[in-house]
């Protein structure tokens, strides 16, 4: 199955190694990994996304609080956290693409139904940048593909996830820090969907 | 100390001489290592410092002595060495540590920061080589980041489950200067370990376990000794009447003599303490992480036992075995917080059905067989421990094993009662260990007897380091349990591999002349009643001495479980032995 942590780390030189050396290790393949800034200086926020047997979380998850480079770690399932992914497509749109002149109208129209956006026009390929679960993303690429478009070039930038609601980290919570988060915060237990009804539903929480 | 660190605080030093200056403020007096180019400014400023250092004939040899003399005394080892193949040479040793939860530190010197990544003379990655062999490591480059990142580097080697940390030093580092202030550079409070407190819900539920046990048994590993809780353990186990196994490692944590003493566990355990865990009904994992050497097959292992396990280390939780209550935090704290909340026992039952089992074993135990002429390891062994009895120095005697068969041997015929007293590479099982080791454990505690236990093949590995020995003027007994061959190699060929005994027959020099060489007293012994004499002839002298034990060629350690077999399948010593030994 599954399973996303999130990890905050220190935001030096070679850290990244250290987690990715960690999966490693653990003989867990990586799905994706997103690394970025967070709120606080001098601290990096990582996204993981691994594939491995459902016991395997906790220790995966106690082995990254042992990296002295990490300050706090939080696995996430889909439920509780809100998961999203960029995406940018290169789609071929020019007048010798299989649909010919068609071609972009029906692009735009499949984008604006999916909420992609344009973002480069030109004259032999369109750009769409998407934001969405993952599923939602597949869901693109597959009616793209299905539709007999030819896609040019794909680049994602793996998931990233936030808790719902006030709530800082599980780990906060467990050394009894106070936050706002100790109020239950009034969420679906299944999260309102995209509003796009979807048919490639992901399965992975 | 502090008067040194008093009389430069604030004062513009070299990034060599904070280096030295914040050793002195952890409290270091002992140094191993070897010089080199990159290291070189270091190796400059030492004299000013208060700090012995002991120089290695080879790197490994470093790493190790830091080990023994973190495993002796239960502080920091620090080790050095210069750039490249200095660093590279530490690895085996840094492993060891690692395997073992040792805290040390290693410093390396490191290239020039402008030429870094540039396959300078002597440039390796280190940190990048030692990531995965280290609980952390760094890089230094500026001279203003010496001070604080060796203290943190000691802070991080204590902190929690112990290990080794490496902090790589360039060379332009070294040689640059600041403001020196050691209390400004503490580092912050160790990070909080948000899992590292035994929930009061697990709590109850451990004594629930334990107050409803008919057959428990307590698992003592290593943990005890690193949280220094002995007494505690001990109180435990006498509170509630329950029985002790030891690891390898924690040999010596429980009192081998005392009466709920089983022995040891696992592959090469005596035959009652396997029997009894695959009996028992609760397991009390002390500070131990049911390494695959204690478990056997993990299928059949202890099926009928509840299992509750004491871990500083969240992340040794269900990783071989799955237990039903895990207590996470310091050992030492946690059975504080149990024992007043346990009714004592007075069941001897359990442990009267175990020591009921021994019976048959302990006939068939190669210490009970007569004298026959042949020198047996175990009773070479065995009979060290009863020297060391016999003069009273048991508890003051620390017996430094390499790995194989003569390692096996020492657990199972020397009876260890007192903590810090056992010094053996168990998780890593490194060959050569044990001469460097012996040196800084006798670096640690020079009031006590030192003595290597090694075999032929162990200590050719690191033999040189008998230099450094009459170098640092060290009373360090040797004994060569010399058999021709990789024993323990030997012995699974034996078992394994239809007696084929691929590369496993070894030819050593006359350590005799090999120690004559180096102006070491030495002796050739053949016969048991030989070996008591010239043990306390050893233990007596004021030199080192090394003894070479011409011991049985194709003995074996029994009883064995076969890999993947289950902890009760033992095979047993074959018992015509006396028969084989009159060939």
């Amino acid at each position: 199955m599954l399973h996303t942590f999130i990890a905050l780390v220190d935001d030096k030189p070679g850290v990244l190694t250290r987690v990715a050396s960690l999966f490693r290790r653990l003989s867990v393949n990586i799905v994706s990994l997103t690394v970025g800034e967070s709120e606080r200086d001098g601290v990096s926020r990582m996204t993981i996304v691994c594939e491995g047997a459902e016991n395997a979380a906790h220790r995966i998850r106690a082995s990254l609080y042992k990296l002295e480079v990490t300050r706090e770690v939080d696995e996430v399932s889909r439920a509780e956290a809100v998961i999203r992914e960029l995406c940018l497509i290169k789609v071929g749109a020019g007048p010798n693409s299989p649909h010919g002149v068609h071609s972009r109208t029906q692009i735009f129209e499949l984008a604006q139904v999916f909420r992609a956006r344009v973002v480069d026009l030109a004259p032999e390929s369109i750009m769409l940048e998407m934001t969405g679960s993952a599923s939602k993303i597949e869901g693109l690429l597959q009616v793209l593909r299905e539709s007999s478009y030819e896609v040019l070039e794909v680049s994602r930038t793996g998931r990233m996830a936030m808790r719902r609601g006030h709530h800082t980290s599980k780990v906060l919570k467990a050394l009894g820090t106070k936050t706002a988060a100790e109020t239950p915060v009034a969420y679906p237990v299944r999260p309102e969907e995209d509003d796009l009804p979807n048919q490639f539903e992901e399965e992975e929480a | 100390m502090t008067d040194t660190i008093d009389a430069i605080r604030n004062t513009t030093l070299t990034g060599s001489e904070i280096l030295w200056a914040t050793l002195v403020g952890e409290g270091v007096s002992t140094v191993f290592g070897y010089p080199g180019g990159a290291i070189l400014p270091i190796y400059d400023a030492l004299r000013k410092f208060p700090i012995h250092h002991v120089l290695v004939r080879h790197e490994q040899g470093a790493s190790h002595m830091a080990d023994g003399y973190a495993r002796a005394s239960g502080k920091v080892g620090v080790c050095m060495a210069t750039s490249g193949p200095g660093a590279t040479n530490l690895v085996t040793g840094l492993a060891t540590a690692m395997l073992d939860s040792i805290p040390m530190v290693a410093i390396t010197g490191q290239v020039s920061s402008k030429v870094l990544g540039s396959d300078a003379f002597q440039e390796v990655d280190i940190t990048g080589i030692t990531l995965p062999i280290t609980k952390h490591n760094f890089l230094v480059t500026r001279a203003e980041d010496i001070a604080p990142t060796v203290r943190l580097a000691f802070q991080i080697a204590q902190d929690g489950r112990p290990g080794p940390v490496l902090v790589d030093i360039t060379k332009d580092a070294q040689q640059a200067s600041c403001i020196f202030n050691f209390e400004d550079a503490a580092p912050p409070p160790a990070r909080p370990h948000p899992m590292l407190r035994a929930e009061s819900g697990a709590i109850l539920q451990a004594i629930e376990l334990i107050k409803n046990a008919k057959k428990p048994i307590i698992l003592a590993g290593h943990g005890i000794n690193q949280s220094g809780a002995e007494a505690e353990v001990i109180a435990f186990a006498e509170r509630m009447h329950i029985p002790v196994a030891s690891t390898l490692l924690g040999l010596g944590s429980f009192p081998a003599s005392h009466p709920l003493s089983l022995g040891m566990m696992g592959m090469h355990g005596e035959s009652w303490v396997n029997n009894a865990i695959q009996e028992a009904d609760l397991l009390l994992a002390f500070g131990m992480r049911f390494d695959d050497r204690v478990t056997g097959n993990l299928a059949s292992y202890a099926q009928n036992a509840k299992k509750i396990h004491i871990e500083i280390d969240p992340s040794e939780i269900n990783k071989n075995v799955k237990v039903d209550v895990a207590l996470i935090g310091d050992l030492r704290e946690v059975l504080q917080t149990l024992l007043p909340m346990l009714p004592a026992s007075n069941d001897a039952a359990w442990l009267k059905q175990i020591n009921a089992s021994k019976g048959q074993a302990a006939v068939r135990d190669i210490v009970n067989l007569p004298d026959n002429g042949h020198l047996y390891a175990a009773h070479v062994i065995h009979d060290i421990w009863r020297e060391a009895v016999a003069a009273g120095r048991e508890t003051e005697t620390i017996i430094v094993t390499d790995v194989g068969q003569h390692q096996m041997w020492e657990a199972q015929y020397f009876r260890h009662n007192a903590p810090r007293t056992l010094v053996t590479s168990g998780g890593l099982g490194t060959m050569g260990f044990a001469l460097p080791a012996a040196i800084g454990a006798k670096m640690a505690a020079p009031e006590k007897d030192v003595w290597v236990i090694a075999g032929d093949g162990g200590f050719q590995m690191t033999a040189a380091e008998l230099s450094t020995i009459v170098q640092e003027k060290l009373h360090i007994n040797i004994a060569v349990i010399n058999n021709g061959f990789l024993g323990m190699v030997r012995q699974w060929q034996e078992a394994f591999y239809d007696k084929n005994y691929s590369c496993s027959p070894i030819l050593s020099p006359d350590f005799v002349k090999l120690a004559d060489a180096h102006g070491i007293p030495a002796a050739h012994i053949t016969q048991r009643k030989e070996v008591t004499p010239i043990v306390t002839k050893a233990r007596t002298g004021s030199t080192p001495f090394l003894i070479n034990f011409a011991v049985e060629k194709e003995d074996g350690v029994y009883p064995m479980i076969a890999p993947g077999s289950a902890l009760h399948e033992m095979v047993r010593r074959p018992n015509p032995l006396i028969e084989t030994a009159e060939d």
